[in-house]
Parts: C-alpha cells; sequence; structure tokens
C-alpha cells in the first residue's frame, strides 16, 4: 500500500465521484445474494445492501441500493468496491478500522484506500451514521453468513 | 411587537452557545422549543422541595401538588377556553392523539366507517389511525390536497359523507404549516354526525386556538413546542364523549375499585385517562410555559412568526439555487431545498454555519410525494427569533457553497 498525503481536495473528489456515480448502486439481477435492510431513525437513509459470498466464503459481488444523503451514498458504494474480494476475516476488519477512523480512535489506516476520505466526518457529529449504515449492515449480514458458522 | 428582551430569559439563548464556531441560530422551533427560566425553576421547585405523588398521600406536601396539578389544569383550560373536567393530561400530542384512536376509535368505529384524514398529516395522527382501522374494519380517506397542500372547506366538503365517522387533520400542518379550516370543517362533520379530531401541535403555541369557537370534539398538543418541558402535553375532549369514552391505558389513580373477578369502576374524565404517575415536574413547568407564553401574547406570537416568515420568503424567492415549498402557507416555517443538494447534506451544511434546521421527511412521510421531492430542510420560527437571524440565513443561503465545505 503506497503512502501518500491525502489533500482535502482529493477526499471531496472521492465523495463527489462516488455520490455523482455509485458503481454498485444497484439491486442483484441474480440469485444467490443474502440481504440486510437498514434505515435510520436520523437520517432519511433507507438501504438494502447485498452480498454475494462463494463457498470459501470470499466476497465475489457487494451491492447496495436505496434513498441515501450523499455521505451514506459515497460510503455504500466505497465499502462494496473494497468488500469485493476480501475473505471475512479481512473484511471484518477493514469495518473495524473505519469505525474507529470515524469515532477518532487509533485505527489501522492501510487498509481503508478511498473509504480514508471520511476521516473528517466527525467535524459533523450528527452524520456518522450517515457513514456507517452501509458498513453496519454489511458487518452484520458478514457475520450472519459467516463461512465457519 | 415583541421585546427583544425576552431572549434573555432562555438560558439557552444567554448562554451564547457556539455550533461548528458559529452563534447559534436555532430554527427548529416546530420540533421543540427551548425553556425559559421560569419554566426551569418550575420544574426543578417541584423536583428540589416538593417532591411527591400526586393523589397518593395524605400528607400536607401531596396536597400542595394535588392543588398545583389542579391549578395548573385550569390554567390550560382557561388556555383554551375549555372546562377544566376536559383537560387530560398526556405525554404530549402523540400520546393524545393514541388516546383518542384506541379510546374513542377503537369502541366506536364499525367495518365500513370511514376516517377522514390528510396526506399532510405528522405520522402521530396517521399511524394510530392505520392501525384502528385494521383493527375495526374502518376505511381510511384523505380530503384531498390543492396543488400547493392545503386543505380547503370546498374539498373538506366533498369528502366528508355519512359514513364520515372521525376527521382527524392539523389545525397548521408541521411540514408546510398552511392552516386548516378546521372551524368549517367541524360544522361539516358534525352536520353528517361524525367527530372532528385537532392535532394542534403545530397551531397552539403559535396562535389563539379556541375548543369552543371551532367546536372541535378533541385537541391535541405538546407542552414542549410551547416552551414547556418535553413530556408534557394535552388531551382536550369534549365532556359528554369523554363520559362515554373508554381510556387507552389502565393502572393506578383511575379507578375507583375492582374485583378479582375482573370487575371494575373507574373513575371520570379527566383522570380516568390519566394511569399512573403523571409527569408533576413537567405539569408545573407546563403551567408556567403557558403562563409565560400568555405573557408575550398570542397575537404578538403570530404576528411575530409571520413577519419573520414573510422575511425570509422575501430573501429566498428570488434565490435560484433555492426551491422554496411554502412560501404562501401562514405558519413560521419555511420548507425548501437547495437545488442539486439532498436536503440532509443541506442540513449539515447549515450546521456547518451554526444554524439548526430540520431535514428529511419530518415525520410526514407521504406528503413529499404531494410536492414531489423525497426530503426537505425545515426551517420553522419562534418568538425569540430575531430579524437578525432570519437575515444570517437568508444571506447563508443565497451566497450558498459546496455543500462538502460541512467536512473540510
Amino acid at each position: 500500500m503506497p503512502t501518500f498525503e491525502l489533500t482535502p481536495a482529493m477526499m471531496r473528489e472521492i465523495i463527489m465521484d462516488h455520490y455523482s456515480s455509485p458503481r454498485h448502486k444497484c439491486d442483484p439481477e441474480q440469485e444467490g445474494y443474502v440481504s440486510l435492510h437498514s434505515a435510520s431513525v436520523n437520517c432519511i437513509d433507507d438501504i438494502n445492501v447485498y452480498l454475494k459470498l462463494d463457498d470459501k466464503g470470499i466476497v465475489e459481488d457487494a451491492r447496495w441500493n436505496g434513498v441515501a444523503c450523499a455521505i451514506s451514498t459515497a460510503s455504500s458504494d466505497i465499502l462494496c468496491d473494497l468488500l469485493i474480494g476480501k475473505n471475512e476475516k479481512d473484511a471484518l476488519y477493514l469495518n473495524e478500522q473505519f469505525h474507529k477512523m470515524l469515532h477518532e480512535e487509533p485505527y489501522d489506516s492501510s487498509v481503508l484506500e478511498e473509504a480514508m476520505a471520511f476521516m473528517n466526518t466527525s467535524k459533523q457529529a450528527a452524520r456518522i451514521h450517515c457513514a456507517t449504515i452501509g458498513w453496519d449492515a454489511m458487518e452484520q449480514l458478514l457475520k450472519e453468513h459467516r463461512h465457519d458458522r | 411587537m415583541i421585546d427583544p428582551k425576552i431572549r434573555d430569559r432562555f438560558p439557552m439563548l444567554t448562554s451564547n452557545q457556539m455550533m461548528q464556531g458559529h452563534p447559534l441560530i436555532y430554527l427548529d422551533n416546530a420540533s421543540t422549543t427551548f425553556k425559559p427560566d421560569c419554566v426551569i425553576e418550575a420544574e426543578n421547585f417541584y423536583n428540589s422541595l416538593q417532591t411527591s405523588n400526586s393523589h397518593r398521600g395524605d400528607y400536607d406536601l401531596s396536597y400542595l401538588v394535588d392543588q398545583h396539578v389542579a391549578e395548573s389544569r385550569a390554567l390550560v383550560a382557561s388556555f383554551i377556553n375549555a372546562d377544566t373536567r376536559e383537560v387530560i393530561f398526556t405525554s404530549g400530542a402523540t400520546a393524545a392523539l393514541n388516546t383518542v384512536a384506541f379510546g374513542y376509535g377503537l369502541s366506536t368505529l364499525k367495518p365500513g366507517d370511514e376516517i377522514l384524514l390528510t396526506l399532510a398529516e405528522h405520522a402521530s395522527n396517521l399511524l394510530p389511525w392505520f392501525k384502528v382501522a385494521k383493527m375495526t374494519g374502518a376505511v381510511i380517506r384523505y380530503i384531498p390536497l390543492t396543488k400547493e397542500g392545503r386543505v380547503t372547506v370546498e374539498a373538506a366538503k366533498q369528502a366528508i359523507g355519512p359514513k364520515t365517522k372521525i376527521v382527524s387533520i392539523a389545525q397548521v400542518t408541521n411540514v408546510l404549516g398552511y392552516e386548516a379550516p378546521v372551524k368549517e370543517i367541524a360544522a361539516l362533520v358534525h352536520a353528517q354526525g361524525g367527530v372532528i379530531c385537532v392535532d394542534g401541535a403545530q397551531s397552539v403555541p403559535h396562535i389563539k386556538v379556541d375548543v369552543k369557537d371551532l367546536d372541535c370534539d378533541f385537541l391535541a398538543f405538546s407542552g414542549h413546542k410551547l416552551c414547556a418541558p418535553t413530556g408534557t402535553g394535552i388531551l382536550y375532549g369534549k365532556y359528554h364523549i369523554l363520559e362515554k369514552m373508554e381510556p387507552f391505558a389502565l393502572g393506578g389513580g383511575m379507578n375507583v375499585k375492582f374485583y378479582p373477578s375482573g370487575e371494575m369502576e373507574l373513575l371520570p374524565p379527566p383522570t380516568r385517562f390519566e394511569a399512573g404517575t403523571i409527569n408533576v415536574g413537567g405539569i408545573y413547568g407546563l403551567a408556567k410555559a403557558i403562563e409565560f407564553i400568555q405573557g408575550v401574547g398570542m397575537d404578538n406570537i403570530a404576528e411575530h412568526d409571520r413577519m419573520l416568515k414573510a422575511r425570509a420568503v422575501e430573501g429566498l424567492k428570488n434565490c435560484d439555487k433555492i426551491t422554496m415549498y411554502n412560501a404562501t402557507s401562514e405558519a413560521g416555517i419555511v420548507d425548501f431545498n437547495v437545488n442539486g443538494v439532498f436536503a440532509q447534506d443541506a442540513g449539515t451544511w447549515l450546521n456547518s454555519k451554526g444554524i439548526a434546521c430540520r431535514s428529511g421527511s419530518h415525520c410526514a412521510k407521504i406528503l413529499h410525494e404531494h410536492i414531489h421531492t423525497i426530503a426537505t430542510v425545515r426551517a420553522s420560527f419562534y418568538f425569540y427569533n430575531t430579524v437578525e437571524e432570519i437575515d444570517t440565513f437568508v444571506d447563508t443561503l443565497v451566497k450558498g457553497g459546496d455543500f462538502l465545505d460541512a467536512y473540510f
């Protein structure tokens, strides 16, 4: 993982890019996905997240869809990007580091890639739940469908 | 005219609160309001010097509390021109509306009867009726709104018929702030033998409401939207209706006696509808809040709301960055979107400028289809808001900026 300084301009660009043209915002056309619905009491966010796991428990595809603000749209979309190809352990580790970053705890930035764009979310504390709504749902889904269960 | 010194009575205003490095401008008064010193002191007085239960003790302290609660009830009654025994203390407008739906609606509605609502109602005036309709076989219908979102007498006349048993509508709606012609609608529904329940959550804090003049059968409102503590509210009901009405909650404080067989005798209204320990400290605060706003003057409050609304509308109406949804409504509420920005993101951006507004669907989730948007930002004013605050709010929106500025 190359280390470089993410400037505020780059972070804005990442968020706007995933907000204006999300890559993974669509319902699955085929079978084989597990899904979870998540809605927020604080924001209008009302989304479904979808995961397709292969027989080894590796994320083959990750998607989301629903009504969402800019922050939840971009964060859910980036999450899907990062999840694809990961095993459950790495996926849950990624999720944990993201939550730590948002709650201003020490975190491992090496796994977060574009999700680093949300490092300032705590400046708008009321929106942390928007940045994490997709992540929380995916975490629950991963845990519910653990490969070793 | 409101004396600007009124702000000195509110610790939330005199404490010079900052939000995101800016002086706080609180424009979410349709959601809840600040409490003046006397309200805080009244609740503190109960908690620190007069704590004891109501209707429970044979000792002096409990007697004092009962007296205070009775005086508070009389004050509320005179505030809305009701009889004292028609005033029920509740935890808020939501509990009051649920009491009507499950107390009155559930025991009187028959399959095929109609409950008439509007698409602009708050969730608390919709969901209880949805449930009661399902339980009784009654049918939910809506008085059609005009394109702008207003209820008219004409539309009500068309909608109200012999099957209409209950009309339940907001006097002032919580998103758009249109005032419904409640008095005329009451006459129409009474002519058909039905009753009218008025959600006064957004009207009672802002305009003079007289239940006799409106001739409404029920009126529900919250204390916390008129400077009283949260967890306080009122249900008014005409006595002859309350007399026959079932309580929604049963327990202590509302019965005369009961037997192992399950037989029970209940107290008359209003105590029949106040099961359990009521929010005594809150009621001390509620009474003070009503005295306080009466001191400010309901006409002055309404005029101040109108003045601030007109100023905000004037400032925003020619701004091509803003879509306003309710420029013509009566209430001190401006409902809008920043074009191209999701409401919640605009709300966060305003937060970054120190301005507290509400964004989302404001608990009126079925209204937004009518005004062709998913969510809006709502700025709502009260008598302690100033012209300068409105100007800052307008200038901030007109000047605009990237909504992501809030994070960087």
